[in-house]
């Protein structure tokens, strides 16, 4: 690692590698895909945020992003195609100790996977849910998914895409879901910093990552590369923090609202049931994961 | 990688895993200050990885240690260094 001539004696590798699974490195994601850059914010987070990291789980499920849970040196684990946040909620109440991330892609959190993420929103289940949306299904071949806007080519729409997409923060805020950012791989800063918000936060936070797909999306698209749509998110964002989340659809290269939208208390589901079974059944009922609400700092 | 032959120093350095590097340019494209550049030599895979160009202009901000997906490259301050090298002496 130490290539700079005067420092040669000192030990230094990259602070990041503390958090990941060296021997698993380099992963096997495309040159210039945004993923390792949202993994990379995602390991400065949880280096900042002060949680002891034996209590922090990673659950993903299947694609490009589902194999972030592989390369993080924390308790994780890799479940069936959208069976993330099932596997999650019930890790989560069997332990409630435990800070759970669900870190997963559009595809898996949105199509095969929707229902889970509505229900778990509604509830309130005490989730980080990390959805790197690239557009497309990106290990399958690049077919068009739920969030694929209207106009790009994909595998299955060699016309151009006519389905309407989904708007992930609309449908996070729809659901009841108590943090609700969107930004994109360019926005390492914003985003390593949402990232370390929301995992110290209680609720269903929801962050959506905007990242490039090179081999797949750009290149059916005649987009360039992944640093050209990189250039794209710098130029057509615009943050707006508190922005009406209904207002924050995404376009064909279109203009990207970004920023933090939603941030607000709602009783988690664990709360609703003690605080609900103690007044249904008086003295004999003992709360269940009380200890657990201190999100793993101690 | 830094060139410590150079008269001209700058605030930090970048070092480089160039094995890990694959070639995505980040790193040089939004680099502030415009320190980095691509090597004219290959990694074992076949792409140019990110060498200090501007040694000088580097100020070790650790910006494109934030961007790099492949985890390759990272910025440290020259003070940051010297509070090392006295904490492992």
């Amino acid at each position: 690692m130490n290539e700079c001539g005067e420092y040669k004696d000192l030990d230094i590798q990259n602070p990041v590698l503390k958090v990941l699974r060296q021997d698993r490195i380099p992963h096997i994601w495309c040159p210039g895909c945004g993923i390792g850059t949202s993994l990379n914010c995602f390991a400065r987070a949880l280096m900042d945020c002060g949680l002891n990291l034996d209590k922090v789980a990673v659950v993903s499920g299947i694609g490009c992003t589902g194999r972030t849970a592989g390369y993080l040196n924390l308790d994780s684990f890799h479940t069936t195609h959208g069976r993330a946040i099932p596997f999650a909620t019930g890790l989560k109440l069997s332990n409630p100790e435990l800070s759970v991330v669900v870190y997963s892609g559009d595809g898996d959190l949105f199509a095969i996977g929707g229902n889970h993420f509505f229900h778990a929103a509604r509830r309130n289940m005490d989730l980080l849910v990390v959805c790197v949306n690239n557009y497309t299904y990106g290990m399958t071949g690049g077919q068009v998914a739920p969030t694929t806007p209207l106009g790009p080519t994909q595998t299955t729409m060699p016309y151009g895409n006519f389905e309407q997409s989904f708007n992930l923060p609309f449908v996070a805020d729809a659901c009841g879901a108590t943090y609700v950012a969107r930004w994109t791989a360019y926005h390492v800063r914003q985003l390593a910093k949402a990232m370390n918000e929301a995992l110290l936060k209680k609720g269903l936070r929801f962050i959506e990552v905007l990242c490039p797909c090179p081999t797949l999306y750009s290149r059916r698209n005649k987009l360039g590369d992944g640093v050209d749509q990189m250039k794209y998110y710098k130029e057509k964002s615009v943050i707006k923090n508190g922005a009406d989340t209904k207002e924050a659809v995404l376009t064909f290269q279109g203009e990207i609202i970004v920023g933090k939208f939603i941030d607000r208390e709602r009783p988690t589901w664990l709360d609703s049931m003690n605080k609900h079974l103690s007044v249904a059944l008086g003295d004999s009922f003992v709360p269940y994961g009380t200890n657990g609400g201190d999100n793993g700092q101690n | 990688m830094a060139n410590q032959t150079d008269e001209k120093k700058g605030k930090g350095t970048v070092f480089v895993k160039s094995e890990h590097c694959k070639g995505c340019s980040y790193c040089i494209d939004f680099c502030p200050t415009g320190a980095i550049g691509f090597s004219k030599e290959f990694n074992q895979k076949g792409y140019h990885f990110p060498v200090p160009v501007q040694a000088e202009k580097c100020t070790g901000c650790d910006l494109c240690g934030l961007y790099c997906p492949d985890f390759a490259i990272f910025g440290v301050r020259y003070k940051d260094l010297e509070e090392m090298r006295l904490k492992q002496a």
